[in-house]
């Protein structure tokens, strides 16, 4: 599994897939290669994929903290902990002052798992920021 | 200090300069130096522990042998005393004393192959947990050093393409709209079909004169004549 097998691979799903989602994603080039997956008509929140060593992260970005409304903050966070069990396939994660959502998957992963991974973070980020926008200014 | 919190501290700490590595690059080969080191350390442990445990059966084998033979010279000299030789019994019993000698000489040396191959074996399995917990530990600095680097990277892309993430009630609001008009658009397809298929009907169904009919003028002609009388 490598970032250039799986952008074609997504990239060439059109309505073939297994989730109804058509994906348009392409490699950001960096010191670690990344790849930006765009899902059509939700742009607006990209999914970024990178493969380690031993794993396939999926990670999306909700929020900053410059987002959060400081009053609710305890509030938040326990609501994360209490939803990050029930949440399919996805947890919380915080990276520098950002929150995100994010999947790690096997390296031995099928297309079609990834494809799965994708499409549940996905809709997990929309469920999780509709649920969660009274914490946010 | 645990992994966990060097690993925070190490990114909290450089979590302002973006697109710097934090975690080290150079402590992470002596890392898994370190780790390369304990699996030959942990292969030669395993080797002399399979030498150890040779020598050990070895030396208990041998143990038994005189003890045997130990035994097989007793009921010699019983016999040899049975038969009043005393020279003979003399002879045998110092044979006996011998192979005393030499056992406990070979149970000195198996209790220290014992007492050896018992520290070996605890050795091998701390030493097999230690490199399990190593490789846990570098699998996570990987890990936050790779995240680190995507996210510099992440970043370094949208800040040329001079894009932004948006903010996440926007992004849901727009995404949310964008859903609802496609909803609407396939709404509004389903009805347009729907009216379609009705009009259709219709035109079929009057051509086939069964409901209601346009009016001809023979008809309001007769309407009006009816009237009239």
């Amino acid at each position: 599994m490598n970032i250039q097998t799986l952008a074609n691979h997504l990239n060439n799903l059109n309505d073939d897939g297994h989730t109804g989602f058509k994906f348009d994603c392409y490699p950001i080039s960096g010191e670690v290669e990344v790849l930006q997956v765009n899902i059509v008509n939700r742009e607006e929140i990209p999914i970024f994929v990178s493969i380690t060593d031993n794993q396939i992260l999926c990670i999306s970005y909700l929020w900053g903290e410059d987002e959060v409304k400081p009053t609710s903050r305890a509030a938040m966070f326990e609501t994360m902990l209490e939803l990050n069990i029930p949440m399919p396939l996805s947890a919380f994660a915080k990276i520098d002052d950002k929150y995100a959502l994010y999947g790690a998957l096997s390296l031995a992963s099928s297309m079609q798992e990834v494809e799965q991974e994708l499409a549940v973070l996905s809709d997990n980020c929309l469920e999780i920021i509709d649920e969660m926008s009274d914490y946010l200014v | 200090m645990g992994i966990f919190n060097k690993i925070l501290t190490a990114f909290r700490g450089g979590a302002t300069e973006v697109g710097e590595s934090i975690i080290d690059a150079n402590s992470t080969r002596i890392f898994e130096q370190e780790i390369r080191d304990a699996e030959k350390h942990l292969m030669q442990a395993k080797r002399e522990l399979t030498d150890v445990m040779a020598k050990e059966m070895q030396a208990s084998r041998e143990m038994e042998r005189l003890t045997a033979s130990i035994t097989e010279h007793e009921t010699y000299a019983e016999q040899a005393l049975a038969q009043n030789n005393e020279t003979l019994a003399l002879e045998v019993a110092e044979k006996i004393a011998q192979l005393d000698e030499e056992l406990t000489e070979q149970q000195a040396i198996n209790q220290s192959f014992s007492h050896n191959s018992a520290r070996l074996k605890e050795l091998v399995k701390k030493t097999e947990r230690q490199l399990a917990d190593y490789k846990r530990q570098l699998s996570m600095v990987k890990t936050t050093a790779s995240v680190q680097k995507a996210t510099a990277t992440i970043t370094d892309s949208f800040s040329t393409s001079n894009s932004k993430l948006l903010n996440a009630k926007d992004s849901l609001e727009r995404i949310k709209a964008k859903q609802q008009q496609f909803d609407d658009r396939l709404k509004a397809a389903e009805t347009l079909e729907g009216e379609n298929s009705e009009q259709s009907l219709q035109s079929k169904l009057s051509q086939a004169g069964i409901g209601e009919q346009k009016s001809n003028a023979n008809a309001v002609l007769d309407r009006i004549k009816a009237r009239k009388s």
